[in-house]
């Protein structure tokens, strides 16, 4: 099955299987591999990707739901210079073993594009979904804030 | 441990090989030993004459300084840490260090228990930044006087009127410099490499890096989706594997429908093995495919099969039980013995018996185990990419699966995506796909793999028995442990910063058949939460402050009473809190570090759910080599600490697992994260003792303890989920 959509930017076709997901099709046909497999069950937000700019967990979502849209992984997040998150993410020092950081940034970015300036609970609530084995929980809400008073600075996500 | 048969380095030359005063084997050459040197055969073959100058460091013209990680790095930054203790004695400019991999020789980059090098290279029991130190510190320092000896030959001056600055040496009676990349061009190794004596290295005073850096070499490429894991290796022409493994450990596989697996999509093989099924295929969907239809008859009768993990307190307790009449008949050992522990007890005004228990808990590191593995195809060599805590290990393992020399396994460690005891030992399967379908192979655990064939922090009873005065000073100690796994159990035993005389610890090993191993903290998880739980219920009977109590047991060790005196004052012990919170303390040690932790606690009567608000801790953890990382070390300790407090049990029904991804095996939530963590270090110019286990066991101490100030029952089982919260509330 050819599936065509655009990916972080460009314009992609695969050929997979009709039920490939999205995941394995960004990691193992289009070597994208910053999107991580972490449970294959949607429990663990490793794989978050945005479609359309909404995250979504790709180890649950079929290659074919993204047909005519917008896939953004974490290689696509920012095209020039880091993302003020990943920025942030070195500012703060978040990652230790690093395998959920793409999913918590992608599930962050998400965030901060809706809500620029999210409270603490809204933070929470949001990143919920995205686990962290190493415990850097507290520095991902910190990174996230020091992300979003950049972006106050700046005037622009 | 195997050693690397290609390489014998007695027959080194002496320019490449030295041993210290130390007896350390130590590589010095003017050549390289890059990643690349385990394509060649011999040391000599691969030594680049043009810029090296130890076989920890690689010095380039334009300054460029290459350290090597001997070091599994799985978010413990110790590949940073490591660079750092060389780049100080070096003198090296930071800003021109990069960090690579060592290759897999154990010869030079393992480390011994004692800290000499050569050893495993096993990165395990937050032995690493503490093992490493002295040997890396001498290591720079003799890279550095390589440097001024050959800068003073040049200059034609006494080598001890050089000095060095970051990546320059200085001649100030002439005011010459150079930079560290020039020397390059014309350096020669002196016959007589330098003796370097612990007091020809800096005083910590003069650190300029140890203790002063903060970003870790690792981070940048952990946000851009560009650091590799394992899982992220690809290889023209690779397929993908995955297996179905016994369910009961031991129990052998009967494929009862390959006709039918092998019409599955895309299918390239089925690999029978005497543990699982393995299923190959273009792509890892279609693997997980095939690996579903696989309909398998397991063999029966292995000791684990009809293990009932709920009936095993029960059982212990009677062992337990036996053991204080001395009738036991269980094997045992005694861990400790000190005074006449029996005695002690009998003059005791008071008597406290308690049982503790612990579950079963799997690591649920974020990156399900993995591994690629390519072989030639005349079948004499190999590559492999695996994250893992032993790479030579591994690395022997695979080559034994493919009958091949270790040396002939080009093996790449990549980044771990979480360790904890669990990655090593799992690389062989990969190896065996590959061998029989003759094509690169990345063999993918799923969650639920990871998970139900698991190997687990074994369960305990800890049953514990002291008598006190009438003071509440205890007079006898005895603590029985009861549970599977000699090498797992027992540590943590020595309390060297309480005085409680006359201490009886004695051990009693079982064994239901089901796989058991090293889980961060190993032993201190389960005896710390015991022992401070213990302590925490006298105090609370004998109505005194379990601060004071502490004290008390203290007053002759003054390092370990500075730790719980800032703790005290960091978290403010002693201030009114609102009705329905309230604080606990434990202490703990790990690897020769000290630690005290403080925890706040809320708790909903209605569900059950316990709610951790803030945590203090400090530690005295000797130098602290890359301070921001040590906190995250402290803070990841005590997040997968409350974690496995409250959320984490593994149970076997019939011998099979009951868990299978986080749905029904909850890892802790950032909703579930406390609102705060501070960690302080005691200031020390000691070297450098373990951080990456000392904090987790002091979670379940201090959340008991706070539960009983709060309620006035004890919690004594972990994970203290709702329904044990519930249940202990109303008993």
């Amino acid at each position: 099955m050819k599936t065509s959509f655009k990916l972080n930017g460009k314009q992609v076709q695969v050929e997979t299987a009709a039920d490939a997901t999205l995941l394995w099709t960004l990691r193992d046909t289009l070597h994208l591999t910053g999107t991580k497999f972490g449970c294959g069950a949607a429990l663990c937000g490793a794989c978050t990707v945005h479609l359309d700019g909404v995250p979504v967990k790709s180890c649950l979502t079929s290659v074919s739901a993204a047909a005519g849209r917008t896939v953004t992984t974490i290689e696509g997040l920012s095209t020039d210079k880091l993302h003020p998150l990943q920025q942030a993410w070195i500012d703060e020092q978040v990652p230790q073993c690093g395998y959920c950081q793409s999913g918590q940034i992608m599930q962050a970015a998400a965030l901060l594009k809706s809500n620029p300036h999210p409270n603490r609970e809204e933070i929470i609530n949001h990143m919920n979904t995205v686990l962290c084995r190493c415990g850097t929980y507290l520095r991902i809400i910190k990174a996230i804030e020091r992300a979003s008073t950049v972006t106050s600075k700046s005037g622009k996500p | 441990m195997k050693t690397n048969k290609s390489i014998d380095l007695k027959d080194l030359s002496r320019r490449q090989f030295l041993v210290t005063a130390g007896g350390i084997g130590f590589v010095i050459t003017a050549g390289a030993i890059t990643p690349k040197f385990l394509k060649s055969d011999t040391l000599s073959d691969a030594v680049d004459e043009q810029n090296k100058i130890t076989a920890w460091v690689q010095l380039t013209k334009d300054g460029r300084i290459t350290i090597y990680n001997p070091a599994a790095e799985m978010g413990q930054g110790s590949m940073t840490a490591l660079a750092v203790i060389i780049a100080e004695e070096l003198d090296a400019d930071w800003s021109k260090v990069h960090i690579e991999n060592a290759p897999v020789i154990p010869e030079i980059y393992g480390l011994q228990w004692s800290g000499k090098l050569g050893g495993p290279m096993m990165t395990v029991g937050s032995r690493t930044i503490r093992g490493f130190y002295k040997s890396l510190r001498i290591a720079g320092a003799q890279a550095r006087q390589i440097l001024l000896s050959n800068v003073a030959e040049k200059w034609g001056v006494p080598i001890n009127e050089l000095t060095t600055g970051p990546s320059v040496v200085m001649h100030k009676p002439s005011g010459q410099k150079m930079a560290y990349g020039d020397i390059v061009t014309f350096a020669k190794i002196p016959d007589i490499v330098p003796e370097i004596q612990e007091k020809d290295l800096k005083q910590p005073e003069h650190f300029r890096l140890i203790g002063k850096i903060t970003p870790r070499f690792d981070v940048p490429e952990k946000v851009n989706g560009k650091g590799k894991y394992a899982i992220d290796t690809h290889i023209e022409g690779m397929v993908y594997g995955a297996i179905s493994r016994s369910p009961v450990n031991g129990s052998k596989p009967e494929l009862l429908n390959e006709d039918e697996v092998r019409e599955s999509d895309g299918i390239i093989d089925i690999v029978k093995l005497d543990h699982g099924i393995g299923v190959v295929a273009k792509t890892f969907d279609q693997a997980l495919k095939a690996k579903k239809l696989l309909q398998i008859k397991w063999s029966e009768g292995t000791k684990a099969q009809g293990y009932q993990s709920e009936k095993s307190f029960a059982q212990y307790q009677d062992i337990a039980a036996n053991s204080l009449a001395n009738e036991s008949n269980v094997k045992s050992k005694i861990v400790l013995e000190t005074g006449d522990a029996i005695n002690g007890i009998k003059s005791a005004v008071k008597v406290y018996n308690r049982d503790y228990f612990t579950d079963y808990l799997c690591h649920a590191q974020m990156e399900p185990l993995n591994a690629v593995v390519s072989i030639a195809t005349d079948g004499k060599s190999a590559e492999a990419w695996v994250g893992t805590q032993a790479p030579d290990a591994d690395r022997h393992a695979i080559a034994q699966a493919l009958n091949i020399e270790d040396t002939a396994v080009h093996f790449n460690n990549c980044y771990l995506g979480g360790g904890f005891g669990r990655r090593s030992g799992f690389a062989t399967e990969a190896a065996l796909l590959a061998k029989q379908v003759k094509l690169p192979v990345k063999l993918i655990w799923t969650r639920e793999d990871d998970i139900q064939y698991g190997t687990f922090r074994p369960i305990s009873l800890q049953r514990l028995q002291a008598g006190v005065d009438n003071k509440g000073n205890i007079l006898g100690w005895r603590h029985d442990i009861v549970g599977p796994d000699d090498r797992l159990q027992t540590g943590g035993i020595h309390m060297d910063y309480y005085k409680i005389p006359n201490q009886s610890v004695k051990f009693y090993v079982t064994d239901h058949g089901v796989r058991t191993t090293y889980w961060r903290s190993v032993g201190h998880g389960p005896n710390k939460f015991a022992q401070e739980s213990f302590i925490n219920e006298i105090a609370y009977d004998q109505k005194i402050d379990p601060y004071k109590y502490r004290l008390e047991m203290m007053k002759d060790s003054p390092r370990h009473l500075t730790i719980l005196d800032k703790v005290i004052s960091m978290s403010d012990w002693g201030a009114a809190l609102p009705k329905d919170r309230a604080k606990g303390l434990a202490f703990s040690d790990y690897g020769g570090s000290y630690t005290a932790g403080v925890v706040e606690i809320s708790l909903n009567r209605d569900s059950g759910q316990i709610k951790v608000h803030k945590v203090w801790a400090v530690v005295d953890a000797g130098v602290i080599v890359l301070p921001n990382s040590a906190t995250a070390q402290m803070e990841g300790g005590i997040v997968m600490g409350i974690s496995s407090c409250l959320f984490e049990s593994i149970t076997f029904k019939n011998g099979k697992v009951q868990q299978s991804n986080f749905h029904d095996y909850p890892i802790l939530r950032m909703a579930d994260a406390p609102e705060s963590i501070d960690i302080a270090f005691i200031p020390s110019s000691a070297p450098p003792t373990s951080l990456g286990e000392v904090s987790l066991p002091l979670m379940g101490g201090a959340i008991a303890g706070a539960f009983l100030k709060l309620t006035g029952k004890a919690l004594r089982h972990l994970p203290f989920s709702t329904e044990k919260v519930l249940k202990g509330l109303n008993g």
